[in-house]
């Protein structure tokens, strides 16, 4: 990540915060307001950073993946449809159920990915017909499933949908604990910590996303395997001639990034709200490409652009949480379809190469032909 | 020599691509600690024999002996364990991995998990003492010059403790001393019992370091022969099947009025890079003015702002007079421009047009091409036949697709449209001969000096010496991007001209 960006990142992050900072504190402190954003950033930012992975690894073995959007939508849906099988079918206790939903999302997102490798890989598809392929059926699929598993005449669930098992617990992180000692009897004090303990109150999905930045970022730059990855997307031939197998690699690599999309569909059904809706991803999956270009198809790059986009998103959500506390002159920018339609003017912003293009690695889109 | 082992054997190789049987029955063995140099003309096979050795193809038919035993190749991986080690006609390097991790791949050193880049580094600093392959373990192999490329891949094969190595024409890119370089790091890998197999089609170079030659034509091995009981001609004529004549017949020339004046001429890449600064020469007609160098050293960009493909930054480009600085092509073609551009798929032909097509590309617009805005079917099939015969283009008719056709003949193709045009003053003519075959670049050669004696002006771009020594009647040598020097090329030596390639000031004798 080079100075450039990194410093164009922060530069709209602070942009975001202080909008909300500003426009909610004549009823708030700014530090409940910081912490706040901060909280609802990282979790809204977990699908686009996990779809950005997903997007590293397959496209750093040299597969566009356009279908990401597709993987998560369908990772989704079958997600928290296995869920309510568990749970209401084979009567299993929430905890487990909500658990094996969390694994049918990742294999979800696997299954997709294999399509699209078997596509793209063996039958040499264009890659960006065959991405968009996986978006239609996605789209198809789910939309029909869900109507005929629960509001058709006689459908399974008999017209209405059951309920789930519900969502993932959110992981406490003892700050508050640890540190409320040192505020002495200062409730002020206690209060901060309360405030910034719960920027690290996060969901499973939430805290794994970041873990798995890291993870990724490691394993992409400093072993064998991100060694041979790189090396099978940036040229194919050359790993061939030392006695790589391409294919396999490319295959690999392309399942593991759906299982990340899968994922961050899990996050939509299973993390965030127990239902579904037809096209409940919403583009998501897109931003996450854009972050992880943005990224320069680095997990960390990735992740710090997903933030940005995750910070407009906050921003959103946030000015509804402090609706009440927002001065008159500013209520437009709750109604605004101009601040809603922020990550996406930012996405086409970061795009256009403006703040410095990045390089995409050199066999991406390009099938292996001996 | 010949006393020593066999190590490497292949018996009976064949391997049919789709229409062409490109290995016939190949017969061919490799002695210990000797320098077997693979002769023949582009498309003979040798890459392919070298491929099905190495495991990247699998032959029909054939079967390969390392050391007497019997091995079966299915991939890199069997031959690479066979102690068999290539570096390829285009280098197999990822210019974004450090020299280290280019090295490494496929066969990594790992620390708990970890690559140990500092134990490969160490390894990688031992072979190059050992055998003197100079590099820099931990520098990016993207920004280094070819010939330190060359090393890289040298030092992967010997990472990889191969005890047979293949060279396949690993001197296309190198400058005649790096070319020295190379042959001395070849002796010294063999003093230390290395065997090599030595791919080329440049005559001089096998007579130089081989200890034995063996000549492939049309996927045949013609005959195996030894250095001393052999000559250039001889060999020349086991490569291409018939007499060659080694020389281009030239008369000297009367160089008439200045054509073509370039004055100052700044270019710079897609990358906007400078690749070319402030470069000034001119071209009289009946004159070949020879750009030699390197690839890479600003000869593409200096074509591409002659013939209006690319504007340029500063500078003047003149015809006959006549401004042409950052003109589009067709106002340079109709001021008597005739190009042969260096990469006749991209910019000399549309590969899925005709042939007939083609051969109108530069005037269709034109009457009798085009008679008020409607092409004339008859005046295209006319002048295709004419030109067809005329300038021998070998083609079942000339209604099949231009990409159907060789690439000698898609040579011809250009050749013929661009020449064959009755205003042309200048001709711009980069590599015009790279990967043909014997014939077709006699054939080209000889136009072009056709042109010359006809009072055109040629500026000839070319990274073979030997052709640009035969044809042209002044050399400029281009380095980085500048003209380094300007001889007349009576007065020079390929040894001057290869200094000068190489970036040496030296002032000509
Ligand atoms: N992968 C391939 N597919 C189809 N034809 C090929 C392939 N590789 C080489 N050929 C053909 O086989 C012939 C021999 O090519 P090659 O071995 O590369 O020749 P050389 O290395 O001697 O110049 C040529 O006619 C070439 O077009
Ligand atoms: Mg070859």
């Amino acid at each position: 990540m080079d100075f450039k960006r990194f410093g164009f990142i922060t530069l709209i992050i602070i942009v975001l915060f202080s909008v909300v900072v500003m426009v909610g504190q004549a009823k708030q402190p700014p530090l409940l307001i910081i912490t706040s954003m901060l909280a609802t950033t990282i979790a809204v930012a977990t699908p686009l950073t996990l779809g950005a992975l997903s997007g590293v690894f397959c496209e750093r073995a040299g597969v566009v993946n356009i279908g990401i959007e597709g993987m998560m939508l369908s990772a989704a849906f079958f997600g928290w449809l296995g869920g309510i099988y568990m749970f209401q079918i084979y009567d299993m206790e929430a905890g487990i159920s909500i658990a094996l939903g969390v694994i049918f999302a990742i294999l979800t997102g696997g299954l997709m990915a294999l399509l699209h490798a078997v596509l793209s890989i063996t039958f040499k598809v264009d890659q960006i017909i065959g991405g968009t392929v996986i978006n239609i059926l996605a789209v198809g699929l789910t939309g029909f499933l869900n109507r005929q598993l629960f509001f058709g005449k006689g459908s399974v669930f008999g017209g209405s949908v059951p309920s789930s098992p519900g969502v993932l617990p959110t992981i406490h992180i003892p700050i508050k604990e640890l540190f409320s000692s040192v505020c002495g009897a200062s409730t002020a004090c206690l209060e901060n910590v309360q405030a910034i303990n719960r920027v690290f109150d996060q969901k499973p999905i939430a805290l794994g996303a970041i873990l798995l930045v890291f993870f990724s970022h490691y394993v992409l730059f400093n072993t064998r395997w991100g060694l041979r990855t790189r090396a099978v997307g940036e040229h194919p031939q050359a790993a061939d001639t030392v006695g790589i197998n391409v294919v396999k690699m490319r295959y690999a690599n392309v399942i593991i990034g759906g299982m990340f999309a899968g994922l961050a569909g899990a996050y939509f059904t299973i993390e965030s709200v127990p239902s579904f809706e037809p096209l409940l991803t919403n583009g998501r999956g897109f931003i996450s490409l854009a972050a992880m270009i943005f990224g320069n198809w680095t997990p960390i790059g990735a992740w710090a652009a997903a933030l940005v986009f995750g910070a407009s998103q906050a921003m959103l959500i946030n000015m509804q949480i402090f609706r009440d506390v927002i001065p008159p002159q500013w209520s437009f920018l709750q109604e605004s379809y101009i601040v809603g339609l922020t990550p996406y003017i930012l996405t086409m912003f970061i795009l256009t190469g403006i703040i410095g293009k990045t390089t995409p690695p050199a066999a991406d889109g390009v099938p292996y032909e001996k | 020599m010949s006393e020593s082992q066999i190590v490497l054997e292949a018996k009976g190789v064949t391997k049919q691509f789709p229409g062409v049987l490109a290995n016939d029955n190949v017969d061919f063995d490799l002695r210990k600690g000797e320098i077997h140099a693979l002769l023949g003309e582009n498309g003979a096979g040798k890459s392919t024999l070298m491929n099905l050795i190495y495991g990247l193809h699998h032959p029909d038919k054939g079967e390969v002996f390392v050391n007497g035993n019997h091995v079966a190749i299915h991939s890199p991986n069997d031959s690479i364990a066979a102690g068999i080690g290539m570096v390829h006609q285009h280098f197999m390097l990822i210019p974004v991995f450090t020299v280290a991790e280019n090295v490494m791949l496929g066969d990594e050193t790992t620390k708990r998990g970890s690559l140990d880049h500092l134990a490969v580094a160490a390894k990688i600093t031992e072979i190059s003492k050992q055998y003197g392959l100079d590099v820099d373990p931990n520098a990016l192999v993207g920004p280094l010059p070819v010939g330190i490329q060359q090393r890289v891949e040298i030092v992967k094969t010997l990472y990889r403790n191969a005890e047979i190595v293949i060279l396949d024409e690993p001197t296309a890119v190198l400058t005649p001393q790096e070319a020295e370089d190379l042959f001395r790091i070849m002796r010294d890998l063999t003093a230390r019992g290395v065997s090599i197999i030595f791919i080329t089609h440049k005559l001089k170079e096998v007579l130089a370091v081989a200890d034995r030659i063996t000549v492939m034509r049309a996927g045949r091995v013609i005959n195996t022969v030894k250095p001393s009981e052999t000559d250039s001609a001889q060999l020349a004529n086991m490569m291409v099947g018939r007499q060659v004549i080694l020389t281009v017949d030239k008369k000297d020339h009367e160089a008439a009025e200045e054509i073509l004046k370039v004055e100052g001429l700044t270019v710079r890449d897609q990358r906007n890079l400078e690749t070319v600064h402030n470069v000034s020469f001119t071209v009289r007609g009946g004159e070949v003015l020879g750009i030699a160098g390197v690839q890479g050293n600003g000869q593409t960009e200096l074509s591409e702002a002659l013939t209006g493909l690319r504007s340029p930054i500063s500078g003047k480009v003149t015809i006959s007079g006549k401004d042409l600085t950052g003109k589009p092509p067709r106002i340079i073609t109709e001021a008597g421009l005739a190009h042969i551009p260096e990469d006749r798929q991209r910019h000399g032909l549309v590969l899925s047009y005709t042939v007939a097509d083609n051969m109108a590309l530069c005037d269709y617009y034109q009457i009798p091409f085009s008679v008020r805005g409607v092409i004339q079917p008859k005046a295209l099939d006319e002048n295709s036949r004419k030109l067809i015969s005329a300038y021998d283009v070998r083609t079942p008719s000339p209604f099949v697709n231009a990409g159907k056709l060789s690439g000698g003949n898609q040579q011809k193709v250009i050749v013929a449209r661009e020449l064959s045009r009755n205003n042309v003053k200048l001709v711009v003519a980069n590599q015009p001969t790279r990967g043909l075959d014997v014939g077709s670049i006699e054939y080209i050669h000889s136009e072009i000096i056709k042109m010359r004696d006809r009072g055109v002006a040629v500026l000839l771009i070319s990274a073979e010496l030997d052709e640009i020594m035969a044809l042209s009647d002044r050399i400029a040598v281009m380095y980085r991007g500048q003209i380094v020097a300007i001889v007349d090329s009576k007065k020079t030596t390929r040894e001057q001209l290869g200094l000068w390639m190489a970036g040496a000031h030296v002032e000509p004798a």
